[in-house]
């Protein structure tokens, strides 16, 4: 068992330094801007870009409107799986599954064809269509995320009773989704949505074909143009999932445990 | 609204006769998920089929093979072949060239297969030594938290941190310069090259395969590894007749997992190697952006062939995953 515990050591300093030296050396790089010393004239550079200001600002706002379509579409659908169509389960969990087989290159391009401006639904013939769009792909992307963050807290409660509960005190669907469902998957579907934020943030191939001003595009023209300032944002996004990730761990301590999942 | 309610359903099935009540409720019942399977049909089925069909006709509508067929090249692939023929024959290192399309599915799945099979080894490997390598019980959680957030650190951040560590200029390259001599990019070394990304998609692989594979290293019973001894097993036996016939299942079906992951990125080599390097999505890219190739219909054929592949790989990790069941209960 010794021998086991030494080559545990080495398997994981082996991995903890190749998972930490690039972000060491992307701290480095990103502080050299200023010649001979480290300075944080990088970070000064690209938080002061109104580019990334705006292309950030309406990266935030998509990402916002993802979690809510992506909330509008999921819960009601997990909760009504559970309560009265199980046997659809499997196709559901199916089509919730497709956006990890067909890459998100492919989504889009048959967006472009589909949604075009002679198309009877054309998304894209305005800003706010493809604006529209946009938030529509994404919450594809998310779509595996979302289902499965709802459809586990939806396991921890007992759906049946709470709305037969909700029913005799008189209350309607609307009511009960929002008022006695939701609040009590709201962790897991919290942890669905920052996770949703984070892969909405630094999306580069739907932003970048339907030519929306987002941060993912920004990031790419920046690096193909700055040297020192592309380190910078790399940190700025780390930061960014590394916070989604980190509250998503914290609410997990606060998500409800039933009597049949103890752990 | 008020007549789907549950407790209707309930005094219906005991006082009403059924059939009236499921003639009345089934409807009803349907719009429940109506929402979700028009979004789903509206925008990721049926795009993908107007693309799979589109792959299958050309400008008027008429069906024809022509598109794939087109992504085969043939007469560059019978060059292709007879080049490699001829080299054959005469010893030689031909340089034979592929059609584009073809070698940019070729090198798309070599990297998607390298950094898959890298990051699913060495992600086995620290998911077995953090739960079963007897390290304090901080490094699991930690190591679990941080792997969420390198799976979820990809695209085009991920390369930048590449370029600062590899690059040129990169922290790594200029250290192993200046202190042990070593000119990595004098000896062959490229990050914008095929081993170079092969190890920048690695960086989130192996994070991705630690947070899959760990809940089955986790439901590897202790038991089973007591009554192996108890049965007078060596440590490798155990492992060879016990851990890896109940692992390998799920081993497989995240490799494939891995493989569709890094087969359908395009964010990440995009920006790391602009449009040097010709992998698929690159190509894809290139083709809805600019019609480089003068023929949508061959873009249709190239996104099809990739669901083609991302689409086999899953059909696989649904069949692996099957099998693993059984055993993780």
């Amino acid at each position: 068992m010794k021998s086991g515990r030494f080559w545990a050591w080495v398997v994981f300093a082996l991995g903890a330094a190749y998972f930490f030296i690039p972000l060491i050396a992307t701290v480095e790089f990103s502080m050299r801007m200023r010649r001979g010393v480290y300075s944080l004239d990088a970070y000064k550079v690209v938080l002061g870009d109104p580019r990334f200001q705006a292309t950030f600002g309406y990266s935030v706002l998509a990402a916002v409107f993802t979690i809510i379509l992506g909330v509008l579409i999921v819960v009601p659908t997990a909760y009504w799986i559970r309560l009265r169509l199980p046997q659809l389960r499997p196709i559901v969990e199916f089509i919730t599954l497709l956006p990890l087989v067909i890459p998100a290159i492919v989504i889009v391009f048959g967006y472009i064809r589909m949604y075009g401006s002679n198309s009877p639904l054309p998304f894209l013939a305005s800003g706010r269509g493809t604006d529209a769009l946009l938030v529509i792909g994404y919450a594809t992307l998310a779509l595996p995320y979302m289902y499965r963050a709802v459809d586990t807290g939806l396991r921890t409660i007992d759906v049946r009773t709470l709305t037969e509960a909700a029913q005799i005190l008189g209350a309607g669907w609307g009511t009960i989704i929002t008022r006695v469902i939701l609040p009590n998957v709201l962790i897991a579907v919290l942890s669905g949505a920052f996770l949703t934020f984070a892969i909405v943030i630094g999306e580069f191939t739907m932003a970048s074909l339907l030519n929306r001003p987002a941060f993912g595009p920004y990031l790419q023209n920046i690096g193909a143009n700055r040297a020192y300032e592309p380190a910078a944002l790399a940190i700025i996004a780390f930061a960014i999932t590394w916070g989604c990730m980190s509250l998503i761990q914290i609410l997990s301590r606060f998500a409800p445990r039933s009597a049949n999942r103890p752990n | 609204m008020t007549d789907l309610s549950l407790s209707d359903h309930a005094i219906a099935g005991k006082t009403a006769p059924p059939s009236e009540a499921r003639a009345f409720r089934l409807p009803t019942q349907w719009l429940g998920v109506a929402p979700f399977f028009i979004f789903a049909i509206m925008f990721l089925i049926l795009p993908t089929l107007y693309l799979v069909l589109g792959a299958f006709q050309n400008a008027t509508g008429t069906f024809t093979f022509d598109n794939i067929v087109g992504i085969f090249d043939p007469p560059n692939l019978s060059n292709y072949i007879q080049c490699q023929y001829d080299s054959w024959i005469s010893w030689a290192d031909g340089n034979c060239r592929l059609p584009t399309i073809l070698a940019a599915y070729w090198i798309s799945i070599k990297i998607s297969l390298a950094s898959s099979l890298i990051g699913a080894f060495a992600g086995l490997a620290i998911a077995i030594a953090i739960v079963r390598g007897g390290l304090p019980n901080w490094i699991r959680s930690a190591t679990l938290t941080f792997s969420g957030v390198a799976s979820n650190f990809a695209g085009v951040p991920l390369a930048f941190a590449f370029l600062a560590t590899l690059g040129r200029l990169g922290l790594v390259t200029v250290i192993l310069n200046t202190v042990f001599g070593l000119n990595i990019y004098a000896h062959g070394f490229n990050i914008l090259s095929f081993w170079g990304l092969t190890l920048t998609y690695v960086y989130f692989q192996i994070p991705l395969m630690v947070v899959i594979i760990t809940p089955a290293i986790d439901g590897l019973k202790k038991e089973w590894g007591e009554a192996a001894a108890t049965l007078g097993a060596t440590t490798a036996q155990y492992w060879r007749m016990v851990v890896i016939p109940v692992i390998w299942p799920s081993f497989l079906g995240t490799v494939i997992l891995l493989f569709a992951n890094a087969f359908g990125a395009i964010a990440t080599a995009y920006a790391l190697t602009g449009s040097s390097l010709n992998i698929i999505p690159i190509v894809l890219y290139a083709q809805i952006r600019g019609d480089v190739l003068h023929n949508p219909h061959l873009g249709y054929a190239i996104a099809f062939g990739m669901i083609v592949i991302t689409g086999l790989a899953n059909v696989f990790y649904i069949w692996f995953r099957t099998r693993s069941e059984r055993w993780l209960k």
